[in-house]
C-alpha cells in the first residue's frame, strides 16, 4: 500500500483578522488546531518610509517618524532627532531634554495602555480595552495641549522640542499621574490574578534569555526573559541618568512574564514623570543656534537676520555635516533605531530605521510552532506588533 | 360540525398558546440583546445605544430591520441547502424547548412527565445546527469552529446529565411542575450548591457563552460557524444563541431556583404573581451570564475539554453518589 501524505490544513490567518493588529498576514500550518508552521507575510502597510525621507529635508522628515508606531508617535520622532543631534554635534538645553523625557514616558503609557488592553482582548477578556481606552484619551489630549495633534505631533524635533508647554499642563499632568496608579490597580484587578489569564498566558510562547538575545529581542520582550538590558539607564540619552527608575524584568519569557514586565513599567514611567514636573528646570526648550533652530516669531519682526533664518530653516533646511551615526532610544517596544548617513547636504543621503517590531514577527515561527490556535493570538498580542513600523 | 369541534377549535387554541409564547419569547430575545449592550456598556463605562428611541429602546427594531434588508449571501463553495437548514434549524430547536417550561402552576404549553428528558434531547440537537452550519459553509474558520462548538457541547450536556440526576434522585419525577413543587421547602440551589455552580458553568458553555465563547472566539475564528452567513440566516442563528441563553436560565430556575415560587412563602413575597418571580429570577440569571462575558477572558480549546472532563464529570459523579447516599441513608427518596 502507497504511503499517503498527510496534508496540514493551511490557513490564512489574516490580512484581515481581528487580532491580526493591523494588516499581519500569517499563513499558518496546522495539524487540528496545533500550530505546526507560522509563515508571518510583510509588506501590506509598506509605504517607503525610508526612500521619502531621502528626498525631505531632516526637519520634514521628522513626521514620518509619527506614522511609524502611531501608538507611542513620540518616542520615534525622539530617536531621529538624537541623530540629527548627534550629527551636528548640538546641545539641547535642560529644559527641552526634561519635556521630552516627560512625553517619551507617556508615549510608553500610550503604548503600554493598549497593548495590555489589545493583549487582554485577544485572550477573550474585552473591559479592560475599554477602560483602557478612556485613559488613553487623557494621555493624548495631553498630547494635543503640547503640540496641537493628538497622534502626528511632529514635537520632538532636532534640537529640542517645537515648542513651550502651555501654562497648566505640568499640573494637569501631574493631577493625572496621582489619580492614574488606581486605574492602574482596577486593571490589574481584572487580568493579574485571573485564573484563565493566567491558564492563556503562562508558559506560552516562551523564550529563554539567550534565545531573546539570539532573536534580536528589545525591550519588554527581553525583559520578559530576564535581561535587564534598557537603553535609558544602559546609555542615558536625554538627561534619563537624572532620574531614578527601575528597570523590571520577568523570569519566565512568557506571555504572562511580558504582561506582567509592561504593567511595572507602566507605574515606573509614572515615577518618571513625577520626577520631570518636580525638577523641570526653567529656560529655553530648544537649542538656541539660529542655523538649527528657529528663531521666535516676535524675534522675526524686529531684527532682519531672524528673517533670513527663519526663510532659510523652512524652505532650504540646514545642512548636515558628512557623517553617519546610529542613534537608538528605549522606545515602548523595545530598541528603536535610527541610522542615519549624511553627505553634508541638507537632505539625509540614507535613513534606515531598526523597528522592534520587526525581530518580534520574525520569530513568529519560533514562538507559535506545537502551540493552539488561541495561543497564536495570544502571543502576537503580547509581542506587542504594530505594522507602521513593521512594514515602515 | 363535527370536524370544527374536534379539530379546529382545539386546533386554535394550540396555535394561540403557542404564539402566546412565542410573540412574548422573541421580544424577549430583542430586549435582552438591548440590556446586553447596556449592562456591558455599564460595566465598561460607556453609555450603550441610546439613540434610537428613548433610551435607544428601539435599538433592537433597528437592528433587526437593517439584517432584513440586507443581502443573503450564499457562499459559492456551500452546499446551499444544509446552509440554509442549519439556521433554521437552530432557531426552531430554541424555540420548541420552550413547550415545557412552566411560568406557573398549570401554566405550561405541554405539562408531559418526561419535560427534563425532552429538555435534554432538544438541547442536545442544536448542535446539530452548528455542525451543519460549519461544515456546509466550506470555510475553515467555520469549519474549526464548528468542531469546537460540537466538542464542547458534546462535553457538558454529559455533566449536565449527572447535574439533573442529582436533582431528579431529590424530586422523584421527570416533570417540571413536580420539580418546581418540590422545592416549596427549599431551593435546591442551598443543598446542592456545588450542582448549581457545575450547571450554571455548564450551561454558560452549553450556550457557547464567554468565557466558553471560543467558537465563535472572535480574536481567534473571526466568528466561528457563522462567519459566512448574513442577513436573515445569521439573525435566525443570533435569535437562535439569546433565546437558548434566555432558555438554559430558565431551566436553571426551574432546577435549582424554586422556578415561579416567591423566595419566602410570607406577606408581601406571595402578593406577586408567580410567572413575574419566574421572569425575574430568569433576568437575575442572564445578568450574570453577561456579568461573566464582560468580566472573563476566554478559555482555551484544550482547557475548556479537561474542565469539562476531568473537573465537572467527576464532581457531578460524586455528588450523584452522595446525594443517593444521603437520600437513602436518611430515607428521605421520595
Amino acid at each position: 500500500m502507497a504511503e499517503s501524505q498527510i496534508k496540514p490544513l493551511t490557513m490564512n490567518f489574516g490580512p484581515q483578522h481581528p487580532a491580526a493588529h493591523g494588516v499581519l498576514r500569517l499563513v499558518l500550518e496546522m495539524d487540528g488546531e496545533v500550530v505546526e508552521r507560522a509563515d508571518p507575510h510583510i509588506g501590506l502597510l509598506h509605504r517607503g518610509t525610508e526612500k521619502l525621507i531621502e528626498y525631505k529635508t531632516y526637519l520634514q522628515a521628522v513626521p514620518y517618524f509619527d506614522r511609524l508606531d502611531y501608538v507611542a508617535p513620540m518616542n520615534q520622532e525622539h530617536a531621529y532627532a538624537l541623530a540629527v543631534e548627534k550629527l551636528l554635534g548640538l546641545e539641547v538645553p535642560k529644559r527641552g531634554q526634561y519635556i521630552r523625557v516627560l512625553y517619551a514616558e507617556i508615549g510608553r503609557l500610550l503604548n503600554h495602555l493598549l497593548n495590555i488592553t489589545t493583549f487582554a482582548l485577544d485572550v477573550g477578556a474585552m473591559t479592560p480595552l475599554l477602560w483602557g481606552f478612556e485613559e488613553r484619551e487623557k494621555l493624548m489630549e495631553f498630547y494635543e495641549r503640547a503640540s496641537g495633534a493628538r497622534l502626528h505631533a511632529a514635537y520632538f524635533r532636532p534640537g529640542g522640542v517645537h515648542q513651550d508647554l502651555p501654562a497648566g499642563l505640568l499640573e494637569d499632568i501631574k493631577a493625572w499621574a496621582d489619580r492614574f496608579p488606581a486605574f492602574i490597580d482596577d486593571l490589574e484587578s481584572l487580568l493579574t490574578n485571573n485564573r484563565i489569564f493566567k491558564q492563556r498566558t503562562v508558559d506560552i510562547g516562551v523564550v529563554t534569555r539567550a534565545e531573546a538575545l539570539d532573536l534580536g529581542f528589545s525591550g519588554p520582550v527581553l525583559r520578559g526573559a530576564g535581561a535587564a538590558w534598557d537603553l535609558r539607564t544602559a546609555q542615558p540619552y536625554d538627561s534619563y541618568e537624572d532620574f531614578d527608575f527601575d528597570i523590571p524584568i520577568g523570569k519566565t519569557g512568557d506571555c504572562y512574564a511580558r504582561y506582567l514586565v509592561r504593567i511595572e513599567e507602566m507605574r515606573q514611567s509614572l515615577k518618571i514623570i513625577h520626577q520631570a514636573i518636580d525638577k523641570m528646570p526653567d529656560g529655553p526648550v530648544k537649542a538656541l543656534d539660529r542655523k538649527v533652530t528657529p528663531p521666535k516669531r516676535g524675534e522675526m519682526k524686529r531684527s532682519m537676520e531672524a528673517l533670513i533664518h527663519h526663510f532659510k530653516l523652512y524652505t532650504e533646511g540646514y545642512h548636515v555635516p558628512a557623517g553617519e551615526t546610529y542613534t537608538a532610544v528605549e522606545a515602548p517596544k523595545g530598541e528603536f533605531g535610527v541610522f542615519l548617513m549624511s553627505d553634508g547636504s541638507n537632505k539625509p543621503y540614507r535613513c534606515k530605521i531598526r523597528a522592534p517590531g520587526f525581530a518580534f514577527l520574525a520569530a513568529m515561527d519560533f514562538l507559535g510552532r506545537g502551540h493552539m490556535l488561541a495561543d497564536t493570538v495570544a502571543i502576537i498580542g503580547s509581542l506587542d506588533i504594530v505594522f507602521g513600523e513593521i512594514d515602515r | 360540525m363535527e370536524f370544527i369541534d374536534t379539530y379546529v377549535i382545539p386546533g386554535a387554541i394550540i396555535v394561540a398558546q403557542i404564539m402566546a409564547l412565542v410573540v412574548p419569547l422573541l421580544v424577549a430575545v430583542a430586549y435582552l440583546t438591548f440590556f446586553e449592550r447596556k449592562v456591558i456598556g455599564a460595566i465598561q463605562l460607556r453609555k450603550g445605544p441610546n439613540v434610537v428611541g428613548p433610551f435607544g429602546l428601539f435599538q433592537p427594531f433597528a437592528d433587526a430591520l437593517k439584517l432584513l434588508s440586507k443581502e443573503t449571501i450564499l457562499p459559492a463553495g456551500a452546499n446551499k441547502i444544509i446552509f440554509l437548514l442549519a439556521p433554521m434549524l437552530t432557531f426552531i430547536l430554541s424555540l420548541i424547548a420552550w413547550a415545557v417550561i412552566p411560568f406557573d402552576k398549570g401554566m405550561v404549553l405541554a405539562d408531559i412527565n418526561v419535560g427534563v428528558l425532552y429538555l435534554f434531547a432538544v438541547s442536545s440537537l442544536g448542535v446539530y445546527g452548528v455542525i451543519m452550519s460549519g461544515w456546509a459553509s466550506n470555510s475553515k474558520y467555520a469549519f474549526l469552529g464548528a468542531l469546537r462548538s460540537a466538542a464542547q457541547m458534546v462535553s457538558y450536556e454529559v455533566s449536565i446529565g449527572f447535574v439533573i440526576i442529582t436533582v431528579l434522585l431529590c424530586v422523584g419525577s421527570l416533570n417540571l411542575t413536580a420539580i418546581v413543587e418540590a422545592q416549596r421547602t427549599v431551593w435546591f440551589a442551598i443543598p446542592l450548591l456545588p450542582m448549581f455552580v457545575v450547571f450554571f458553568i455548564s450551561a454558560l458553555a452549553e450556550t457557547n457563552r464567554a468565557p466558553f465563547d471560543l467558537p465563535e472566539g472572535e480574536s481567534e475564528l473571526v466568528a466561528g460557524y457563522f462567519v459566512e452567513y448574513s442577513s436573515m440566516s445569521f439573525a435566525l442563528f443570533f435569535l437562535g444563541e439569546y433565546a437558548n441563553m434566555i432558555l438554559m436560565s430558565g431551566i436553571t430556575v426551574v432546577l435549582f431556583l424554586g422556578g415561579w415560587l416567591a423566595p419566602f412563602d410570607i406577606a408581601p413575597f406571595n402578593w406577586v404573581p408567580g410567572p413575574i418571580w419566574f421572569i425575574l429570577k430568569i433576568s437575575l440569571v442572564l445578568f450574570v451570564f453577561l456579568w461573566v462575558r464582560a468580566t472573563f477572558p476566554r478559555y482555551r480549546y484544550d482547557q475548556l475539554m479537561r474542565l469539562g472532563w476531568k473537573v465537572f464529570l467527576p464532581l457531578s459523579l460524586l455528588w450523584v453518589v452522595i446525594t443517593a447516599g444521603v437520600l437513602v441513608t436518611f430515607d428521605w427518596v421520595p
